[in-house]
């Protein structure tokens, strides 16, 4: 039996992002929060609690570029150009709030008050950036004998600008769950209420895409059971357990503030995020390059597949094991007064 | 076409990678030689090393973070920038890029927590062996970069396909493509130089302020070994180098040497104006027969000269000329600088000489300075081709309009501008403190689990004050 190559990688490639989204999601987050923390001790447990991981986190986005150009490059090479501002804006702002981790540690009164707005201001606008991203690729590309062939603001429409929106209250999500399992005292406090007021916005906002997202192409819409003559339940059927599961998501994250509960609010964050990134896979999936080139007409060689897909049996374990080790290895609360350098 | 859309991204691909490759040159060498420290600190126990160690740990996580943000960026701009060239190259060389996230990016991001944070929460072991990783894992990362690029500079082991695309043929011929086990030995020792020459630098600034300073002295002596070692050993891999150039992509030799004409007995040119629209140099000083030497090991020896190729075959002459006499200026430098060095510490003591400690000083930027110099000519050279002899630069690039390169490139200039005067100034403010005797590690961002194992043990796994 031979293995069907195209199908695994666009596997890979999706959990990469996956793991990206959800990872560099909860540090952007606890970035795009900065502003709101009471005093620099609150920020310095902020920052301490992400620090040793977000270089990993960030990784995740490396392996998810440079899978798809190693993997799809057909499609790596549309969907770069086709979102060319957008991602370059992104690419910025991680520069920005990336070097902060060290340059905020090392600044003294007014290079310190630079870099904490740096990265505040960079984990907005990288997470802003990757959700017009986002909206742009769903909203599908226009391309012409397999090259990107429309204008360089079609990625701008109220519909991305939503997902953005909503990608930021995701991300502080995200960040205010991790917040209220990894710190103490004030912070845990208060990171129950920017959890909750997350959770609120996230929850409009991801129902209010949801059904943009059905007026996109024809194709959506069929998919959840609107296909142009009538409604077919059997379709929408199939498909309830991903809004299902959302709505599980928010609800453990609503259970677990009411209960104080240190993790519920995280892994409830978690499984809203599952939630949505599998709404918008079966939308469009299996283009991967919205709606005019599939994963097959983008993949490259079954050999260059195959020789990634050793590497990859081998190495993910791996690095996935060391990974769970290093978060193992710093795991416990962070005290606001715990000094970094 | 858009021309301007090309000449901007050109700008934009050759600013970021030059920014970009300033930060690997110092990190690969720089995680070895903590790697170094943290091991003799280890089986010696002799505080200095620990010193050292914390030291230029604090600088090493400074360059590392700069380092990785600008690489992300190499990484989404092939594709933003030279969609062609990423569609056309990634049938060949996608898997070593891949290879490279796999094998290396996971195990430096991962390893790095530990290293910068786990000083008082991990065994020795433990962080020594993190500290390990980390440098391997840099390493590692220079193999298959160099591994790619080499393949661009001299493609191996693929075919055309029906339809106009590649496909690799023999993977093994495509990851040790002709270019590449030299190209690999003179990156790595280039790294290791710039190490040399940083370290060393920041040591005798150390010590024209505080001669007694122990361990900036340790640090001198460990800097001049290297370069004495070093720079003679990167003479050869250049030179071996320079004569598979000549095989393999005889145009680049023709402009790094500035030869016009086919001819046996070449001239050396040490200074020249080269023309291209006239074809030769307008003027030049030369000494002659040592070109063919150089370049062939014979003075009698035809070299190939630039009016064998189509004027669009030609490099940049210029460029490429002074390129290379500002690398191998500062290289022949360098060679100079490590035997006055071994000579001095052969008799009083390197650290007892002031002229040499300005010497050191003043040398600190050089190895930077030939990087960027060899990148130029190695990859100036190679035009008009991005793929050498496959695809031309020109045919490479996306079709983004010239507003949008340009938006992105003053975003760029802008943004680098800042981190780098900021980094450097954070650096340089370091290297001034100098290295503190006692200065404690970064404390663990989190206290340990209560009432795990490790809560009870002891805190520093030194054990020293
Ligand atoms: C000879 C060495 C070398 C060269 C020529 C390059 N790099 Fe690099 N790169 C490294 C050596 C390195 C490194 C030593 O592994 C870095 C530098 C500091 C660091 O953090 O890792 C790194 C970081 C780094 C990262 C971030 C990794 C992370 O997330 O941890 C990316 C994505 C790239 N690079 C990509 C590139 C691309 C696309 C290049 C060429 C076009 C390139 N690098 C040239
Ligand atoms: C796999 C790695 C690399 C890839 C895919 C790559 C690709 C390219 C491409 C597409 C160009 C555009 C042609 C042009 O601008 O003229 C280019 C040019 C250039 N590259 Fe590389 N490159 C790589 C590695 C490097 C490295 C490591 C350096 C080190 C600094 C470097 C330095 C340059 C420079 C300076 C130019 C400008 C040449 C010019 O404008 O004429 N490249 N490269
Ligand atoms: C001492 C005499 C030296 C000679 C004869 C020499 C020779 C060369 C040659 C011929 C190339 C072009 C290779 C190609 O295009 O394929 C090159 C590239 C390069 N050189 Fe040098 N070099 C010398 C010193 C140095 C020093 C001191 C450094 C840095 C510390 C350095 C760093 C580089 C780098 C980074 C490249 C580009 C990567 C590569 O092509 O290998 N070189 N060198």
């Amino acid at each position: 039996m031979s293995l069907d190559l195209p199908l695994i990688w666009a596997g890979i490639i999706a959990v990469a992002v996956l793991l990206y989204v959800v990872l560099d999601g909860f540090d952007l987050g606890v970035g795009i929060l900065f502003p709101f923390a009471p005093d620099p001790r609150a920020r310095d447990a902020m920052v301490q609690s992400v620090a040793p991981v977000w270089d990993g986190n960030e990784t995740w986005l490396v392996l998810g570029g440079g899978g798809l150009f190693a993997a799809f490059p057909r499609a790596y090479a549309v969907i770069l150009p086709a979102l060319y501002l957008p991602i370059m804006a992104m690419l910025l702002a991680l520069v920005l709030r990336g070097v902060a981790f060290e340059f905020r540690a090392r600044g003294r009164a007014r290079g310190k008050a630079f870099w904490t707005a740096a990265f505040a201001g960079g984990s907005l606008c990288a997470a802003l950036s990757q959700g017009l991203v986002l909206g742009g690729f769903i909203q599908g590309l226009t391309l012409t004998d397999g090259a990107f062939a429309g204008g360089p603001f079609d990625w701008l429409t109220p519909y991305s600008v939503m997902v953005a929106v909503g990608l930021v209250a995701g991300y502080a999500l995200l960040g205010a769950g991790w917040l209220i399992w990894r710190t103490e005292g004030e912070l845990h406090d208060l990171a129950r209420r920017w959890a909750g007021t997350a959770a609120g916005a996230v929850a409009m906002l991801l129902a209010g895409v949801s059904v943009a997202t059905l007026f996109l192409h024809p194709q959506v819409a069929a998919r959840w059971g609107f296909d142009g003559h009538g409604f077919v339940g059997a379709n929408l059927a199939r498909l309830a357990p991903i809004p299902l599961l959302g709505a599980a998501g928010l609800a453990t994250i609503g259970l677990g503030l009411a209960r104080r509960s240190h993790v519920a609010p995280f892994a409830g964050g978690l499984i809203v995020f599952l939630s949505g990134y599998l709404g918008l896979a079966v939308g469009f999936f299996p283009y991967i390059a919205p709606y005019a080139m599939t994963f097959r007409e983008a993949a490259n060689p079954d050999n260059a597949l195959a020789l990634m897909l050793v590497g990859v049996a081998v190495l993910l374990p791996v690095i996935l094991g060391y990974t769970v080790f290093v978060y193992w290895l710093f795991r416990g609360k962070v005290t606001g007064d715990a000094g970094y350098h | 076409m858009d021309v301007y859309a090309l000449l901007l991204s050109r700008l934009q691909f050759a600013f970021t990678i030059a920014f970009h490759i300033i930060f690997p040159s110092f990190t690969i060498g720089l995680a070895s030689y903590l790697a170094v420290l943290e091991g003799l600190w280890l089986a010696s126990r002799n505080p200095v090393f620990k010193t050292l160690y914390l030291f230029w740990l604090k600088i090493f996580a400074i360059s590392f973070g700069m380092g990785v943000v600008t690489g992300v960026v190499m990484s989404y701009e092939l594709g933003n920038n030279w969609s062609v060239f990423s569609a056309t190259a990634s049938p060949v060389i996608g898997p070593l890029l891949a290879f490279e996230v796999l094998t290396a990016f996971f195990l430096e991001a991962s390893f790095l927590g530990i290293m910068l944070f786990g000083w008082r929460k991990v065994g020795p072991g433990l962080h020594f062996t993190a500290t390990l990783l980390v440098a391997i894992g840099t390493l590692i990362s220079a193999f298959w970069i160099i591994s790619a690029n080499s393949w661009m500079q001299v493609p191996a082991g693929f075919a055309r396909t029906a339809g106009g695309g590649l496909i690799a043929t023999d993977w093994w011929a495509v990851i040790v493509s002709p270019s590449f086990p030299t190209r690999l030995a003179h990156m790595t020792l280039a790294a290791y130089l710039t190490t040399a020459l940083v370290v060393g630098a920041a040591s005798a600034w150390r010590l024209l302020k505080e001669p007694d300073d122990d361990a900036s002295t340790t640090a001198l002596r460990m800097a001049v070994g290297m370069l004495a070692i070093v720079a003679p050993l990167q003479l050869i891999a250049g030179d071996v180098s320079g004569k598979e150039v000549r095989r393999m992509q005889p145009a680049k030799l023709a402009a790094v040497e500035a030869f016009w004409e086919t001819r046996t007995a070449q001239p050396f040119h040490i200074l020249a104006w080269p023309d291209m629209a006239a074809e030769t140099n307008r003027w030049e000083l030369s000494i002659p027969g040592l070109g063919s030497w150089i370049t062939a090991g014979d003075a009698r020896a035809e070299v190939t000269g630039l009016k064998a190729f189509a004027a669009k075959d030609r490099p940049p002459v210029a460029i490429v000329f002074y390129a290379f006499r500002l690398m191998v200026g500062m290289g022949v430098a360098m060679i100079g600088l490590g035997a006055w060095g071994a000579w001095l510490s052969l008799r009083e003591g390197v650290e007892r000489s002031r002229p040499f400690l300005r010497a050191m000083v003043a040398m600190g930027p050089t190895g930077f300075v030939a990087v960027i110099a060899g990148w130029i000519v190695a990859e100036v050279g190679r035009q008009p081709y991005v793929i050498y002899g496959v695809l031309r630069t020109a045919d490479a690039v996306s079709p983004v309009g010239a507003g949008q390169v340009s938006a992105s490139l003053i975003g760029f200039l802008i943004v680098y501008a800042v981190i780098f005067s900021v980094g450097a100034l954070y650096i340089l403010r370091l290297i001034g403190e100098g290295p503190v005797e006692g200065a404690e590690a970064p404390p663990p961002p989190l206290p340990r689990a209560p009432g795990s194992a490790l809560a009870a043990a002891q805190q520093d796994p030194g054990g020293a004050p």
